[in-house]
């Protein structure tokens, strides 16, 4: 039926196979076009439905100005820089306090109820808080203290109440994946006489961080945009900067080009994200039709 | 006897690995097929290929004369010809018993509640489980979930089972019941192509019984003489190996 095996030399698949494979791959073009067609199909309905509209004309010029887009980009790129900041610095404390929020919640026995209890409420609050609130209640409060040294940097205080804000989400995302690792895992750590701590650190905690990490890139990306909620603390970024050029042309443009910057910069993070659950769920379920 | 299900030259490979090597083999009407051999000969691998879980990648798998390997076919209407239960039960944990039994027949073949309910109960019956159709998987040994998982196959009156390996999960105690019910299913006649590593049951219940090693089907025959006078070195080597680790 056939001449020689797969991976040898001179192997030819059988006219069978052959037949099959071509009427794949024609299947495989066809669905490719008919996804090509009904997407310029839907584009083209759209472009002329907005294009159409009796406003667009007033929308195009006070939106989508190319010359105002043009003068604001650099000052909002100006901005993103801030705003990239923010996500680097926030991202990581974000991480490290999440773990440690996280880890504490699992502790047992009671000589660890106070800690336990304390990541609870923690959580409890940060997450039913609104992050504009807790912006402004950071922001506003912590400098109204007038205490010595309390640092009255937006930077500072926007990247503080986003790492709070955050923390809390990151924690409860760790702490499922912590509980996700059967308890045979940690039964085995244990009677290798691996203490709490080791068997956390060494077994339980590897195997969490690998389910978790897609909700985590989730979590990310998130974040991403988030940080341009610094603004209304006053902190000189991308969203800030647009509101400025907004308020000197009476032109919305600069939003739109601050907006998609924002996309550009979670392109990236969202791709990965796919990539990384796509490679999770195939080390899972290796090979299958279905 | 015309052949329900029949492999004519299967090759499957995985990237460079080539897991079947050209397998022909056929299962006829009633008959009980046994497929054994070492931890990756290709086993499960055909199993797969013949409940239409993988893709060949060359050759054809035939279901009563239909190429079923023809990517013109609707594998969603094959698969409902054939029953499959596999070494881990998969039974849906979510769900009852008497949920997992009637989910196909009142899904995927259109069956009324009320009859499928009734059919569960019999063959619940039948397997002595009668009392445990309210409860969910996980209040179930494993040998009455395995049952459960061959009769959740069963009610959709396949044209033949496959059994992969169904006893290689379970307590030593427990793969008796299950085999006694493949006993049982084999006598009314079903169609069954095992894979397995239970020689002593293969002689029982197999009308014949398939050697397979790194990927061919080295030899093939009646149990009698596949598993107490093999003709094939490896036959024999695979077998004493097996009596040497109690199993035979």
């Amino acid at each position: 039926m056939t001449v020689g095996l797969p991976g040898q030399v001179g192997w030819t698949p059988s006219e069978l196979e052959l037949g099959r494979r071509a009427y794949r791959r024609s299947r495989g073009r066809r669905s490719t076009l008919v996804a090509l067609i009904s997407t310029l199909a839907f584009a083209a309905l759209a472009y002329f439905t907005v294009t159409n509209s009796p406003g667009w004309p007033r929308v195009q010029a006070t939106f989508f100005s190319l010359e105002v887009a043009k003068d604001s980009f650099p000052k909002i790129l100006e901005g993103l820089w801030l705003n990239v900041q923010v996500l680097v610095v926030g991202g990581f404390l974000v991480l490290v306090f999440g773990l440690a929020i996280a880890v504490l919640r699992t502790l047992r026995g009671p000589v660890f109820a106070p800690l336990r209890i304390l990541g609870t409420v923690y959580v409890d609050i940060f997450r039913g808080v609104p992050l504009i609130i807790t912006l402004y209640l950071v922001g506003f409060g912590f400098p109204a203290l007038g205490l010595q040294g309390v640092p009255t940097s937006p930077f500072i205080l926007g990247t503080a109440a986003i790492v709070l804000t955050y923390s809390a989400y990151v924690a409860e995302v760790f702490r499922a994946g912590i509980e996700s690792v059967h308890p045979s895992q940690r039964a085995a750590a244990r009677s290798l006489g691996l203490t709490h701590r080791q068997s956390m650190r060494i077994v339980v905690l590897p195997q969490a961080l690998r389910t978790v990490t897609p909700a985590l890139l989730n979590d990310f990306v998130a974040l991403q945009k988030d940080v341009g909620l610094i603004s209304v603390l006053g902190a000189v970024d991308a969203v800030r900067q647009a509101q400025i050029l907004t308020g000197q042309s009476f032109n919305f443009t600069p939003y739109v080009v601050a907006g998609l910057l924002f996309v550009l910069l979670a392109v990236p993070s969202a791709r990965l994200a796919d990539y990384v659950s796509a490679r999770a769920r195939r080390r899972q379920q290796a090979g299958g039709l279905l | 006897m015309t052949a329900v299900l029949s492999c004519i030259g299967v090759v499957k490979a995985f990237g460079d690995n080539v897991v079947l090597r050209g397998i022909d083999l056929s299962v006829s009407e009633h008959e009980v097929v046994a497929l054994i051999g070492g931890s990756g000969s290709g086993k499960s691998t055909l199993l797969r290929c013949a409940s239409l879980l993988e893709t060949v990648d060359d050759g054809q798998i035939l279901l009563d004369e239909q190429d079923i390997t023809d990517p013109r076919v609707n594998a969603d209407e094959i698969r409902r010809r054939m029953g499959v239960v596999f070494q881990a039960y998969n039974l849906f944990p979510h769900l009852s018993v008497l949920d997992n039994i009637t989910l196909a027949p009142r899904v995927v073949h259109g069956r009324d509640r009320a009859d499928a309910i009734d059919q569960a109960h019999t063959l619940l019956k039948r397997i002595g489980l009668s009392d445990k159709a309210a409860e969910y998987p996980d209040r179930l040994s494993g040998g009455q979930q395995q049952r459960v998982a061959i009769v959740r196959a069963l009610a959709v009156e396949p044209r033949v089972l496959l059994l992969d390996e169904v006893t290689s999960a379970l307590d030593p105690e427990l793969v008796g019941e299950v085999l006694g019910l493949v006993r049982e299913v084999a006598a009314q006649g079903m169609t069954i192509l095992m894979a397995t590593h239970e020689m002593g049951f293969a002689k029982q219940v197999a009308d014949r019984v398939a050697f397979l090693d790194a990927g061919s089907i080295l030899e093939q025959g009646p149990p009698a003489q596949v598993l107490g006078d093999p003709v094939q070195d490896r036959t024999r080597q695979f077998l004493s190996r097996v009596i040497d680790a109690g199993r035979l």
